[in-house]
């Protein structure tokens, strides 16, 4: 394969071209994959290659502006950034660098497939690397509606709160999400069918291999179900230790506390559970358990959302009134009002946090479609059989981009996703 | 740049990479990933961000170099790759240090009348 003359191969299949010859190409005889105004395919080459560097300069510098400001918000709440990390994943965060990495693998050899005119596979490979940023996405979605229903959003829209941290109804933000992709592979099946039915051969080609990835989005939607699911045990006892304290075990609302207020309070967590444990639990203090226990009852029929909340309410209320006053030992000396502020759940900083959170992870995933968009047009142009060792530009550029998003992701992760 | 004799000039440029070299690549990187996430469950105090940003400028500079094919690419290509970076660095280093200087600058409102003062000139 690699001994044909690649210039000369596809000088033979410029003749039959339509409508080459009307503006002017005639006059000098170039391969079709050259552009008139290059001398040769390495000047070309060369030629795209550095706008693609003076490009992905821009991309570094346009994602520095939020690495900015999380570095600014940062360092001036490190005890936010510590508190809020804890809601985020590492699992899923961990899988999805796995899947990045693992595209960028691909991307790579896709690339080397090009320039040694290994068409089948580099439509294997190109194929992979789509499907890979699919199973990322497919993450994501779980990720971003699993917060959202928790409450966990930008702030100004933050509404978590950790005396109700599942909220009884609000939209099913996973169909929402899953909607465009799922009308996309009823597309894309439809498109395949149809393309069969005609025998369309290059169409279903192209179809077959874009169903896969289509469906890759669904597999890393269960992926992503099955790794939040598991994590769920952790999280609930880092997160949502409030909850069983209004049950009356106050040793375990002491240790929220000590979460809460970050690592340097986390020695006194000892003491802190054991002095908590002698004193009456939360909600005894207020002398409505008989209601609570009432409301509870009526709180079981989940039809009756108006009762459930008011018990949301309740529940928040007496444990608030029981923790404010008699269980907030995190620091002994200034457990008074002025120790409020420290308190990393407060919506306004940690819709900081999340906004920032979002902000960049979203803009990563716009890129990521951005790279999706792309990776099949020149999946459409493998399958064609468009690249050969002279012309393998676009593979490279495109792989060039993905890179520096993978090269992003590698450094968000362990910003966002690993502080304690 | 390597074998051009034998080809018309400009053509035959490619230079594929062996295929052992990216897979132990992805390899490394996979590798990384692990201890990256490992070192999350030790406490390592203060020097715990400097620890996460070496390994993941490591990623970056193996993905650079040779997923990227940097390492053998032009020096302006590289030139300006890295020069990007340090700009970066720069901005995010004066930034980082003029909110320092000024985070003292934060005077608490308790009054709204502060606030609805009128500033006369």
């Amino acid at each position: 394969m690699a001994t044909t003359d690649a210039g000369l191969a596809s000088d033979a299949h410029e003749q039959p071209g339509h409508g080459h010859s009307d503006h002017g190409h005639g006059d000098h005889d170039h391969p079709s994959y050259l552009a008139h105004h290059f001398d040769t395919p390495e000047q070309q080459f060369d030629s795209g290659k550095l706008g693609m560097w003076l490009f992905l300069v821009t991309e570094v510098l346009f994602f520095s502006g939020m690495f900015c400001a999380y570095a600014i918000f940062r360092a001036w709440r490190p005890e936010v950034f510590e508190g809020c990390s804890q809601f985020l994943n590492t699992k899923l965060g961990a899988i999805n660098t796995g899947v990045l990495l693992f595209s960028s693998f691909t991307m790579a050899w896709g690339v080397r497939c090009a320039q040694k005119e290994q068409h089948k596979l580099l439509t294997v490979m190109l194929a992979t690397t789509l499907s890979c940023a699919t199973v990322f996405l497919g993450v994501k979605a779980i990720e971003y509606s699993h917060k959202w229903h928790l409450g966990l959003l930008p702030a100004g829209l933050f509404s978590y709160d950790p005396s109700n941290p599942h909220p009884v109804g609000g939209p099913n933000y996973l169909a929402y999400i899953c909607a465009p992709f799922v009308a996309i592979t009823i597309g894309v099946a439809i498109w395949l069918v149809v393309s069969f039915l005609r025998g369309a051969k290059f169409q279903l080609e192209c179809a077959k291999p874009l169903l896969v990835v289509c469906l890759c989005f669904f597999v890393g939607v269960g992926l992503g179900t099955i790794l939040e699911s598991g994590g769920e045990e952790g999280h609930h006892e880092d997160d949502h230790a409030v909850v069983a304290s209004t049950d009356g075990t106050a040793a375990e609302h002491g240790k929220e506390h000590a979460h809460a207020d970050g690592d340097q309070h986390v020695d006194h967590e000892e003491p802190a559970a054991a002095a908590v444990a002698s004193l009456p639990a939360a909600g005894a203090m207020s002398n409505d358990s008989a209601d609570l226990a009432v409301l509870e009852r009526l709180a079981s029929d989940a039809t009756n959302t108006g009762l459930q909340d008011e018990l949301a309410a309740r529940k928040a209320q007496s444990e608030r009134s029981g923790g404010g006053i008699l269980y907030d030992v995190s620091d002994d000396a200034s457990a008074t009002v002025a120790s409020a502020p420290e308190n990393v759940l407060r919506p306004s900083r940690a819709g900081v946090f999340f906004s920032i959170y979002y902000c960049m992870t979203g803009i990563h995933a716009i890129h990521i479609l951005a790279g999706i968009g792309v990776l099949v047009w020149l999946l459409v142009r493998s399958i064609r059989m468009d690249f050969n060792r002279n012309y393998f530009g676009p593979v490279d550029y495109v792989g060039l981009y993905w890179h520096i998003v993978d090269m992003i992701w590698i450094y968000l992760f362990p910003l966002m996703y690993l502080i304690r | 740049m390597s074998a051009h004799e034998n080809a018309q000039e400009g053509y035959d440029f490619a230079h594929p990479l062996p295929l052992p070299l990216l897979a132990g690549t992805f390899l490394v990187l996979t590798l990384l990933t692990v201890l990256t996430v490992a070192q999350a469950s030790f406490n390592f105090g203060s020097l715990d961000v400097l620890i996460v940003m070496v390994i993941a400028t490591i990623k970056a500079v193996l993905v650079g170099a040779i997923f990227m094919h940097l390492a053998w690419d032009k020096p302006f290509n590289i030139i300006c790759f890295i020069g990007s970076f340090v700009f970066v660095g720069l901005f995010i280093m004066a930034t980082l240090f003029d909110s320092r200087q000024t985070a003292k600058d934060d005077i608490p409102v308790t009054d709204d009348a502060v606030v609805s003062a009128p500033a006369e000139l």
